[in-house]
């Protein structure tokens, strides 16, 4: 069994304004260090493969089609044996 | 040969019976409900997909309503050249199910907005605005919380250069400024369709203006052009 992590972001070049909302607030919270707040989200999967690679495969097609959305996201993968 | 409307219902469909309403009770049209389940489209001449929450906006509008088994079925059809109009929830299904390129984002302010807006009629060489004048300004509500277009620089170019905008947010007097773009649309857009032209997706509810009671009727006028043209088709 492997599980993956998926990470979902908006693309870089679109503007994201949750993210900019949560920026506003943590200003105001004086943490003006924090230059850029950028939010997506995680998506777990349980995968039975029989190796990690076919389970990355797996989970990239899961992506592709139907997790992410591909005109306004970028999806980042990552696979552990459990 | 009076024309039959199919109206589809999702599980978290809510426009559904207000677009049968106004196209079977107002506008005096043959239409029946599909369920999503159906996968039967035979005698149906216009498809429509109403607004709402298919699947409770999961993952992101449209995204899971695009596997339901009649969605196989509302592509071979369309591919066959005939007409699809998504209202709202049905037009971001129709951008996950590929049938219309781009995206919805959130809002750019991140409200969901429920009111009246005006938007212009960009081309009327097509089988939904035939009969409506380039130019002329509708008033419809809409009520939406993802509903900012986006469609990367070479997508809007194609969409430009073929003429596949259909309609922009205006104002009252028809002209589109940064305020009557609500939502931050890419070039203000509230409607497109495809290439071949049998596919519209628009934001605003025409559905929700067809009775004076309630409001503006120019819901009315966009259904009657629909209708004119599916008549003489």
């Amino acid at each position: 069994m492997y599980k993956a992590k998926v990470n979902i972001t908006l693309r870089k070049s679109i503007l994201d304004p949750k993210g900019k909302a949560a920026h506003h607030a943590l200003q105001n919270l004086g943490l003006n260090e924090i230059d850029q707040v950028r939010i997506g989200k995680l998506i777990e999967l349980d995968i039975n493969a029989d190796s990690k690679k076919n389970a990355l495969e797996l989970a990239d097609i899961a992506c592709s089609k139907l997790l992410a959305n591909e005109v306004m996201e970028d999806y980042h993968i990552e696979i552990e044996k459990v | 040969m009076s024309k039959t409307i199919g109206v589809i219902i999702f599980p978290g469909s809510n426009c559904d019976h207000d677009a049968y309403h106004a196209l079977k009770h107002v506008m005096g049209a043959e239409t029946r409900f599909l369920w999503h389940k159906d996968n039967d489209l035979d005698g149906i001449d216009l498809l429509v997909i109403p607004g709402g929450f298919s699947y409770g906006d999961y993952l992101r509008s449209g995204a899971i309503a695009r596997f339901s088994p009649i969605m196989q079925e509302v592509i071979n059809y369309a591919a066959e050249g005939r007409p699809v109009m998504g209202i709202c929830n049905g037009f971001q299904i129709l951008l996950e199910s590929g049938l219309l390129p781009g995206a919805m984002l959130h809002n750019e302010k991140l409200r969901f907005i429920c009111k009246n807006v005006f938007i212009r009629v960009e081309n009327n060489q097509t089988i939904f605005t035939g009969g409506l004048e380039r130019g002329e300004v509708l008033e419809i509500p809409v009520s939406h919380g993802e509903g900012n277009y986006f469609i990367d620089q070479d997508g809007l170019k194609r969409l430009q250069d073929n003429e596949r905008i259909i309609f922009r947010y205006c104002n009252s007097s028809g002209e589109v400024t940064a305020e009557s773009n609500f939502n931050g649309s890419v070039d203000a857009i509230a409607g497109i369709c495809n290439n071949g032209g049998n596919i519209l997706g628009m934001m605003p509810h025409p559905e929700r203006a067809v009775e004076e009671l309630l409001g503006p009727t120019d819901g009315k006028k966009l259904f009657e052009a629909v209708l004119n043209q599916l008549a003489i088709a």
